[in-house]
């Protein structure tokens, strides 16, 4: 089975809220001087993967698309967890890519990789959460998709997998190729590389390419963003003080005020 | 006509709020756009739920509805077909899909198919300057992006519980029947079963939600909240950690990965209050929160703050509750 996942790098969501900013000019996240991780839910895909590929057997392929000075970290990690190989899109204007854009480009990228029976993804980037690579990556390749794919069933035959649902889970089966976007489960959690994997990984092979050989990707999608802004909080709370009986005390008139009893 | 379509997915027959919410928001854009709005109809044994008739009692005139035994719960395949044969005979200039388990696949594939222009995840939609304005949160709902859609058809995913389900403007309507043609054999992905988990019932409609975070310190935390919740008479929620750690189902979770409420009463207990979980309940009527770091950024969204050890405050709160009820 060769299964190629798609990983995005981001400025790391737990930064702090002094450091969060956004450039005027690009109306995107400032990411200079900000630490870079990979996205949330992508280590989860690769541990998807990887599982699949220690129980079965598979190739497993990680594709990103960053600017190449910046990514290094990401496709170390990659490796160092067990991917067989990775694929680099030097693009240096990625961070600015719409998301239908970066889709278009990991499609044409998977097609000239050409031998795929799964494509996995995040099941949202930590930046953007438009939760819209995996279906659009499906109509391009012609695949099937299911998101929010919590763990695999079966592989051995049909493809079995367990969709998060807004009532539970449904269990899905799906043809190959299928593009799946994966959420966090107990099943998935993403493995530490150990030291011996951090050293291999450095003989692995990395294929930089720009995107100049995919053709031109440049197209807005009709949506243009107009504006990105920091909303004030208005940082009205009122605090109920006194000893834990007292605030309880204050808290229940209070709700009762409120209409809330 | 062209217009806006409302893709309304009902696997259970009736409307669900999330596609009246969308009538709401597709109503809203019509009062400047004026082209009308139109509504696609997807499920299965549709004729005798009222689905249609609900539709048109919300000002829906034109009912496409397409009736189709493939059109059960999570077949997302076939509501794409059944959704796109309606696009194709309706010709919107926007169409709009719930952000739902179903509509986060459709709506991207759907927008692909018809060339349009793709937003997900809206929460405001709105007409300014004759253009389609929609703001959807960005960076785990730290910042509001306002994007302007030029392209046509507009397909647009709104996330649930972000708009006001609308009042009842009752019109003369009609329903047109449209063959999909679906063939069930032919679609990539089949539903075998679907797992119904240990759910907050309505936790997105509840009037009440009392929530844990990871400083409740364990899944035995989550009995108090429970207790406070029902005396309440409210829904228990979470914020991403008790969920990823499995102390909760995961079902259970608010926040920008997660569901999105606006009650008139939210709790949260033992949050720190990321940007994560804020995204999904700061459109809260009344906050309260308890949390032992009086530095913590949830006392930023809070009406009413609390700074002490939820095990020492939420007894005597529930008692009091219960006394201040019995009067």
């Amino acid at each position: 089975m060769d299964i190629i996942v798609c990983l995005k790098q981001v400025v790391d969501p737990e930064l702090p809220a002094r450091d969060f900013a956004i450039d005027p000019a690009t109306r995107r996240q400032v990411r200079e001087g900000r630490p870079l991780v990979l996205s949330t839910y992508d280590e989860n895909a690769l541990e998807v993967a990887l599982q699949m590929k220690d129980h079965q057997g598979a190739k497993v392929t990680a594709l990103t698309i960053a600017p190449q000075a910046t990514v290094g970290d990401t496709v170390r990690l990659a490796l160092a967890m067990g991917a067989d190989e990775a694929v680099v899109i030097d693009d240096p204007r990625s961070p600015e890519l719409s998301g239908p854009a970066r889709a278009r480009m990991l499609a044409a990228v998977i097609r000239k990789i050409g031998r795929y029976d799964l494509v996995l993804t995040g099941c949202e980037s930590a930046d953007l959460v438009e939760r819209l690579i995996a279906p659009l990556l499906a109509e391009e390749l012609g695949a099937a998709c299911v998101t929010f794919v919590a763990r695999i069933d079966a592989a051995d035959g049909p493809l079995v997998v367990r969709r998060q649902a807004d009532e539970g889970y449904h269990v899905v089966e799906a043809r190959l190729p299928a593009v799946l976007s994966v959420t966090s489960d107990e099943a998935n959690r993403p493995r530490l590389p150990k030291v011996k994997d951090i050293v291999t990984a450095k003989r692995k092979p990395v294929q930089i390419w720009t995107p100049g050989d995919l053709g031109s990707m440049a197209d807005d999608g009709g949506v243009e963003v107009r504006d990105v802004a920091i909303p004030q909080r208005t940082g009205k709370c009122e605090f109920l003080t006194g000893d834990p009986a007292q605030q309880a005390e204050a808290l229940a008139l209070r709700l009762r005020e409120l209409k809330l009893l | 006509m062209p217009g806006i379509l409302v893709v309304a997915a009902t696997a259970e027959g009736a409307l669900s709020r999330s596609s009246l919410e969308l009538v709401g928001g597709a109503r809203a854009l019509d009062a400047s756009l004026g082209s009308g709005v139109s509504a696609a109809l997807l499920g299965h044994g549709l004729g005798s739920t009222g689905a249609a008739e609900a539709l048109h009692q919300h000002g829906v005139a034109t009912v496409y509805r397409v009736d189709h035994p493939a059109l059960t719960a999570g077949q997302s395949d076939a509501y794409l077909a059944a959704a796109e044969q309606v696009a194709r005979t309706a010709k919107p200039d926007v169409v709009l899909v719930g952000a739902d388990t179903v509509g986060r696949e459709v709506a991207p594939r759907l927008a692909h198919r018809l060339a349009g222009a793709l937003v997900t995840e809206c929460t405001e939609l709105a007409v300014e300057g004759g253009a389609v304005v929609v703001r959807r949160q960005a960076y785990g709902g730290r910042a509001l992006a306002t994007l302007v859609v030029r392209g046509r058809p507009a397909v647009l995913s709104v996330k649930p519980r972000s708009l006001d389900a609308p009042e009842p403007a009752p019109v003369a309507g009609s329903v047109v029947d449209v063959d999909a043609q679906i063939d069930p054999n032919a679609l990539p992905t089949r539903v075998r079963e679907v797992l119904r988990e240990k759910s907050e019932v309505g936790l997105e409609d509840a009037q009440v939600v009392v929530s844990g975070g990871r400083g409740l310190g364990g899944p035995d935390g989550f009995k108090m909240i429970e207790e406070l919740a029902a005396m309440l008479g409210g829904a228990v929620g979470s914020s991403r950690p008790p969920a990823d750690a499995g102390w909760v189902p995961i079902s259970w979770q608010i926040g920008q990965t997660g569901k999105t409420v606006r009650p008139a009463l939210y709790v949260a207990v033992g949050i720190s209050g990321a940007t994560q979980h804020v995204a999904g309940m700061a459109g809260s009527r009344t906050i309260v929160a308890i949390n032992r770091d009086p530095e913590a950024p949830i006392f930023g969204v809070a009406h009413l703050g609390l700074v002490g050890d939820y095990r020492e405050i939420i007894p005597p709160l529930i008692a009091r509750i219960k006394e201040l009820k019995a009067r």
